[in-house]
């Protein structure tokens, strides 16, 4: 029966400010070179009931949807504005998430007071853009796909007025289909069977898929398989299974390979037995060793779960992730970014029994120049296009979750033009008992039912596992966009905090990459089995196969472990919430992962194949000493102008126009902002957050990334890091862990590793040894680092395959390593921000500095990388950090800012610029040796911070750091930064010209700071 | 005199919750630092009939994005509490928070919860009917914006909200994309600035009422952050002073702390007091003796 469609069509009414059409008017003319004259935008929606009557329809309109002080509404015609000639529809494509059609779905039940079904989608939602001028379709449909939408999720119509509005309505899915195929591997040859992974996007590599076929050619197994009711050949269900299962993504093959390691340079051969376990959780076993030696047992979790869990307090856990969703984001950056940090909260809030509560989110991204204008590849998209839709994505995500975005960092390199890296964090905290039991613990014994929680199910997302493992082409497919909806997810957290409170739940995981198969799979493990209904699962459209909907990554859903006797009780709970809930199955002890759908068996798995079956890879590693040599750059006298390009330039300059589009204190516990001072424009060092409003104690958050200098050393580039993010912290007022018996303070680390294609092929990838090279030296400094700190790591993850290929042309990002930093802090009121405060405050240079401009962005500047990469002191850096620790302790430092990008010239310009007026006096004649004014300047040197002291506290600060601070002058109250060296003066200038340089700079000119548009 | 009576019951606060609404815990926190007894629900045990709001003193609608803020912020919430129907008798939501106002309780709304009381007619009621007037909708900026603002308490309001008694200017955060206030027309406008029912304007540093962005962060009509209802029993506003419960909130307490000034109580919370402060104090008039008066 065909329904009868409506449409319902809103216009802003005359005289109304239209701010989206004036943005992409403006938009049109900066990015595309397109005048278009004024735009018009407009609201269209297709409803679609059957039964809803014209008038109903026009009811609903004015009623809800029409607010009568903005809009003039119209039904079922869409007519244009006098005076507009063309027109662009933005429509969304069959099966992409409609949030804005599925609420006003909710206002019509609302509205007409009956039970209709919102679970499905029957109103669609449009934007219609009018333009005054006379366009060519090709002109406009470049400004539908470069600024308004993203051909993988949204159809267009263009045209002109006069030709009437072609509008397009999706219309998802076809008729049910229940096929499951078999697919015969016995016989196949090694190409067959490479073919046939490509085909299918198994990205299973020939000895995998060898041990599939021969794991399937066992004549005791077939028999068995028969005897079940399960054709003795693989079916598509179970393939896809195990593609999932044995993906990069969820198995980290290549951190668990054995690699032969040669380093060239010293001639040092050995063979690795396993990153993962030589370096990352050799790591953490080691410093969990010291750290109970010590008294100190707050760490809880590790590697095991969702997400790592240290001990707050005796009643509480914090629990912290950190993921990347990196190639989802190249291809739909909205989508990417969304469903990452989305996605990424679901870790933390489905740790142990789950409902942990979301305290904070971070992010770091990794960009190509935004102002890139040479050709793009095809199927690459510009930059500020990726730049723009994550942004905007996290902004989504973080702010419509009510979870506030504390910390991150954007790093712009031209080699992450391809595939940007996008860093999603969050940290939550937990009760150490839900219901009487262990929170963190995941228990689920035979006979607990499988309930899937939230959203439905539908072809979006399908094989992101084996996408994201690996590389990206020009033929990256359509289904492994997804779009979050933020709303459907906040209901279902609402609801997991309660029913975790109530005891309801035995425990819970997310629904990530491989959907229920990985999810399930994951549980089965626990109990020792499941068997699943895959009818049971609701579908969001009819036409997905049962190997879809098992493998599907909708966003938004729980799978829940639930004892037989909760069950009524949650699923009451769930109808009151408005929270969708299915029983799709059970857990038990048989061993096995049996998928049935109509009661017909469709896979059968034994999860001993299924876990442990996958071969272990052999990987080569090969290290050559990169070529460098240091530059001959003429010294200057005056280094004010050098100054100004740094401030402005893209690593460098002010990114407060993305940070004030980020909620950073919703939930009110936000001490220390990303920026701050009086001015709001002081960058900060680390977060600091409360964990709630009965205490004060709180958690310090940092990031550490610098992938430039893995150019010059991969071990320092990675230490260096390491050191960043523990400066930060401590910069802030955070102490080492372990420094006293039983302190108590944790420290919580996750390491998320990003690195190009490292495994070698003579043909595809003939320096994948030296790649593979670098990664081991990364770890090999994450091992030292934890170690000399007593830093443990809870969780991370590596992303192997951040290549993108089209044209013949590889871009391949820089071996990328972000450490995410959270450490407890005693008393959020006493720690320490970055702007200077007052005048005559004496200011210190902490730490020591080096000859280690390699890497440098002064180098950058010149364009040349320099050869000497900054190493860290362990040792040293420790002693100063306990010292820092001291001084804090006695409230002796007012301001304190680490020494990072730009070294000593761009911490002492950002410290000003916390308030109009203050300004600097400084002499670096104190600084020991007999360092150039570039290197004494501009050098980056590790474990270094910029701190101010109150006069009258001069002398026992002095007596804390002894010979680790140097005096360098004082705060002023005449707004000038002025640095004395050997009688010259280096540099001499207004902070408030200082902080125009940064403030103006690249990224507020892409995002946008301008004053707000008149409105008239 | 004896105060018995007046402090066994703390006034009590019903917070709603739910579909997106998620500033609901720290305003909770709000009310218990201001001494009163907070309650969160969701809103569907309102609707379900559970809880009834004429159990409490003050009924409050947090920020948040109440259903993504899809269809216009607070549109579909608002929606939710005029047309549904609570009961078999055609009630509403929406007609029992008539009744509550009416019995001379109060009603506060935050940022989405402002744009609720907004769309929903509460806010500013000129008419008497609960028909909307005034309309908040995208800042001219285009864009949501996280910043500090520095508010002025209109001091010819004629009659103040007692949320706002003894306050002349104090700072905020905003935190929204939809915060522009839209008063249609010349009429209206007057109407408002007649009773004052703008209680609240942006302001600049020397506490003049200011247009000037950012210190305006959203190019609102008469630079207008809160609004009250003729008789001051509702009250609402876009930015945040829940989230300023702390000193150690604002942007600047570094300066604070390096001269000795700062307070572990941030100042927003002087509304979340002034109100309880009010209520019991009424409390108290009530059940003061007669001969008093």
């Amino acid at each position: 029966m065909e329904t009868t469609q409506h449409s319902i069509l809103l216009t802003l009414q005359p005289g109304r400010h239209d701010g989206d059409g004036q943005r992409v008017a403006a938009d049109a003319a900066r990015h595309l070179g397109l005048a278009t004259g004024q735009v018009r935008s407009a609201a269209l929606y297709a409803v679609r009931y059957p039964g809803l009557t014209e008038s109903q329809v026009a009811d609903f309109a004015a009623a809800c949807l029409q607010d009568p002080v903005l809009h003039s509404v119209a039904i079922d015609q869409v007519a244009a504005p006098e005076g507009f000639k063309s027109y662009i529809l933005v429509a969304k494509g069959p099966g992409v998430t409609d949030d804005e059609g599925t609420s006003a779905q909710n206002a019509l039940s609302d509205f007409l007071n009956e039970p209709i079904d919102t679970r499905t989608q029957h109103i669609f939602s449009k934007r219609l853009y009018f333009v005054e001028h006379e366009l060519p379709a090709a002109d406009l449909r470049r400004l539908a796909e470069e600024l308004l939408g993203n051909k993988l999720i949204n159809r267009f119509e263009v045209g002109a007025v006069a030709d009437g509005v072609r509008d397009f309505t999706p219309r998802p899915g076809g008729g049910a289909d229940a096929r499951t195929e078999t697919i015969v591997l016995a016989g196949l040859s090694d190409e067959q069977l490479l073919q046939l992974s490509k085909d299918n996007v198994y990205a299973l590599n020939l000895p995998e898929m060898q041990a599939i076929r021969d794991h399937f050619a066992q004549a005791s197994l077939r028999e068995e398989r028969v005897g079940l009711g399960l054709p003795a050949d693989p079916t598509d269900c179970e393939l896809e299974i195990l593609a999932q299962t044995w993906s990069e993504h969820c198995k980290h093959k290549e951190f668990s390979a054995v690699i032969k390691y040669k380093n060239l340079e010293t001639g040092a051969e050995e063979e690795i037995d396993g990153l993962f376990k030589t370096f990352i959780k050799g790591a953490t076993i080691e410093v969990d060793r010291q750290l109970r030696a010590n008294g100190n047992d707050w760490l809880i979790k590790v590697f095991s779960d969702n997400a790592g869990a240290v001990r707050i307090n005796p009643e509480s856990l914090f629990v912290w992730k950190v993921e990347t969703h990196n190639s989802p984001s190249a291809i739909d950056p909205y989508g990417g970014a969304i469903t990452g940090i989305l996605g990424n909260n679901r870790d933390p809030l489905a740790t142990g029994i789950g409902g942990a509560r979301l305290l904070f989110n971070t992010n770091v991204l990794c960009f190509g120049n935004p102002d890139y204008e040479g050709e793009l590849l095809t199927g690459q998209l510009h930059p500020r296009r990726i730049f723009e839709g994550v942004r905007k994505g996290i902004e989504d995500g973080g702010n419509k979750s009510g979870v506030p975005t504390v910390n991150g960092a954007i790093i712009f390199d031209d080699r992450y033009a391809g595939k940007p890296l996008v860093y999603c964090g969050t940290g939550a905290v937990m009760p150490m008992q839900l219901a009487g039991k262990d929170s963190w613990e995941k228990v689920i014994l035979p006979g607990d039912r499988i309930i899937m929680a939230g959203g439905r199910v539908g072809k979006d997302g399908i094989h992101g596992a084996t996408f994201s493992s690996i590389e990206l082409d020009e033929a990256a497919p359509a289904t492994a966009v997804q779009i979050g909806s933020p709303i459907t997810q906040k209901l279902a957290m609402d609801f997991l905090l309660l029913a975790t409170r109530r005891g309801l739940i035995r425990c819970s995981t997310d629904n990530g990459a491989g959907g229920l198969s990985s999810s399930i799979g994951e549980l089965a493990t626990i109990s020792g089995g499941a068997v699943v209904e895959l009818e049971k699962v609701p579908l969001k459209y009819p036409g997905l196969k049962p190997w879809e909907i098992f493998l599907s990554e909708s966003q938004e859903r729980f799978t829940l472990a639930v004892e037989p006797a909760k069950l009524d009780e949650l699923l009451a709970l769930g109808r009151e919430m408005e929270v969708e809930l299915t029983d799709i199955g059970f857990f038990n002890a048989e061993g096995s992962l049996d998928v049935l759908f109509d009661n017909k068996p469709i896979a059968g798995l034994s999860l001993d194949f299924l876990h442990d079956g996958v071969p272990r890879k052999t990987l080569l590693a090969e290290y050559v000493k990169p070529e460098a040599k240091e530059p001959a750059i003429a010294p200057l006298y005056d280094y004010t102008d050098t100054l100004l390009k740094l401030l402005g330039s893209l690593n460098i300059c002010s990114r407060e126009s993305v940070i004030r589009q980020y909620d950073h204190e919703v939930k009110g516990r936000t001490v220390v902002k990303p920026l701050m001072g009086a001015t709001g424009q002081a960058p900060q060092d680390a977060a600091v957050v409360r964990f709630n409003f009965e205490s004060w104690e709180g958690v310090a958050v940092s990031n550490g990334i610098l992938p430039r200098m893995g150019d010059l050393d991969a071990y320092h580039m990675s230490a260096g890091s390491f050191d960043e993010a523990v400066r930060q912290i401590i910069s802030v007022g955070g102490k080492l862990p372990n420094l006293t018996p039983g302190d108590n303070i944790f420290w919580s680390v996750n390491d998320n590793f990003c690195v190009p294609d490292s495994v070698y092929d003579p043909a595809i990838n003939p320096d994948g040894k030296q790649k593979l090279a670098k990664l081991v030296q990364m770890c090999q400094a994450l091992r030292d680092a934890c170690a000399a700190y007593c830093i443990p790591l809870t969780s991370g993850k590596d992303s192997m395959k951040n290549d993108f290929k089209a044209d013949g042309v590889k871009i391949s990002v820089p071996p990328t390593v972000l450490y995410s930093m959270t450490a407890k802090v005693e008393d959020v009121r006493q720690v320490v921000t970055s702007d200077f405060k007052q005048a005559d405050d004496v200011i210190y240079l902490l730490g020591e500095t080096y000859d280690e401009l390699g890497g440098s962005e002064f180098y950058q500047l010149y364009n040349e990388l320099g050869a000497n990469v900054p190493k860290v002191d362990f040792a040293k850096a420790k002693e100063l950090y306990t010292l820092v620790g001291e001084a804090n302790s006695q409230g002796l430092i007012q301001s304190s800012h680490d020494l990072s990008d730009g070294g000593l010239a761009v911490a002492l310009a950002e410290s000003t610029f916390g308030r109009d007026g203050l300004g600097a006096d400084l002499d670096l004649g104190s600084l020991a040796g007999e360092l150039s004014p570039t290197a004494l300047l501009f050098s980056e040197s590790h474990s270094r911070f910029v701190v101010s002291i109150a006069p009258e506290d001069v002398t026992a600060f002095e007596s804390i750091l002894g010979q680790r601070a140097s005096r360098l002058g004082r705060v002023t109250a005449d707004g000038q930064l002025r640095v004395q060296h050997a009688g010259h003066e280096l540099l001499s200038l207004n902070t408030t010209d200082l902080r125009a340089a940064w403030t103006n700079g690249p990224v507020n000119q892409t995002i946008g700071l301008e004053p707000a548009a008149l409105v008239k | 005199m004896t105060h018995d009576t007046a402090s066994q019951a703390l006034p009590k606060a019903l917070i709603l919750t739910g579909f997106g609404i998620n500033c609901e815990e720290e305003m909770a926190a709000a009310y218990r630092l201001a001494g009163a007894a907070p309650t969160i629900v969701h809103l569907n045990e309102v609707l379900h009939g559970r809880v009834s709001i004429h159990d409490f003193d003050v009924l409050n609608f947090p920020g948040g994005f109440s259903f993504g803020d899809d269809l216009g912020s607070g549109v579909v919430l608002a929606n939710k509490l005029r047309y549904r129907q609570t009961g078999t008798d055609g009630r509403t939501l929406l007609s029992d928070i008539r009744e509550f106002v009416a019995a001379g309780k109060f009603v506060l709304g935050i940022c989405n919860g402002f744009q609720v009381l907004v769309k929903l007619g509460l806010l500013p009621n000129l008419g008497g009917d609960f028909q909307p007037e005034v309309t908040l909708t995208h800042n001219a900026s285009g864009r949501y914006e996280d910043r500090w603002v520095r508010l002025k308490v209109n001091a010819q309001t004629k009659t103040p909200t007692p949320f706002l008694s003894e306050l002349t200017s104090f700072e905020v955060p905003v935190r929204h994309g939809e915060g522009r206030l839209v008063v249609p027309d010349a009429a209206t406008r007057e109407r408002i600035v007649a009773l004052g029912l703008n209680c609240l304007t942006y302001a600049g540093h020397d506490d003049q009422e200011t247009g000037t962005y950012p210190l305006n962060p959203n190019g609102a009509d008469l630079n207008c952050a809160g609004l009250t209802d003729p008789t001051g029993h509702i009250f609402g506003l876009m930015p945040h002073p829940e989230a300023y419960l702390a000193g150690c909130n604002h942007p600047d307490w570094g300066m604070k702390k390096r001269r000795g000034e700062l307070k572990d109580e941030g100042e927003g919370l002087a509304i979340f007091k002034n109100i309880v402060t009010h209520l019991i104090r009424r409390t108290q008039e009530a059940s003061a003796p007669a001969t008093h008066a």
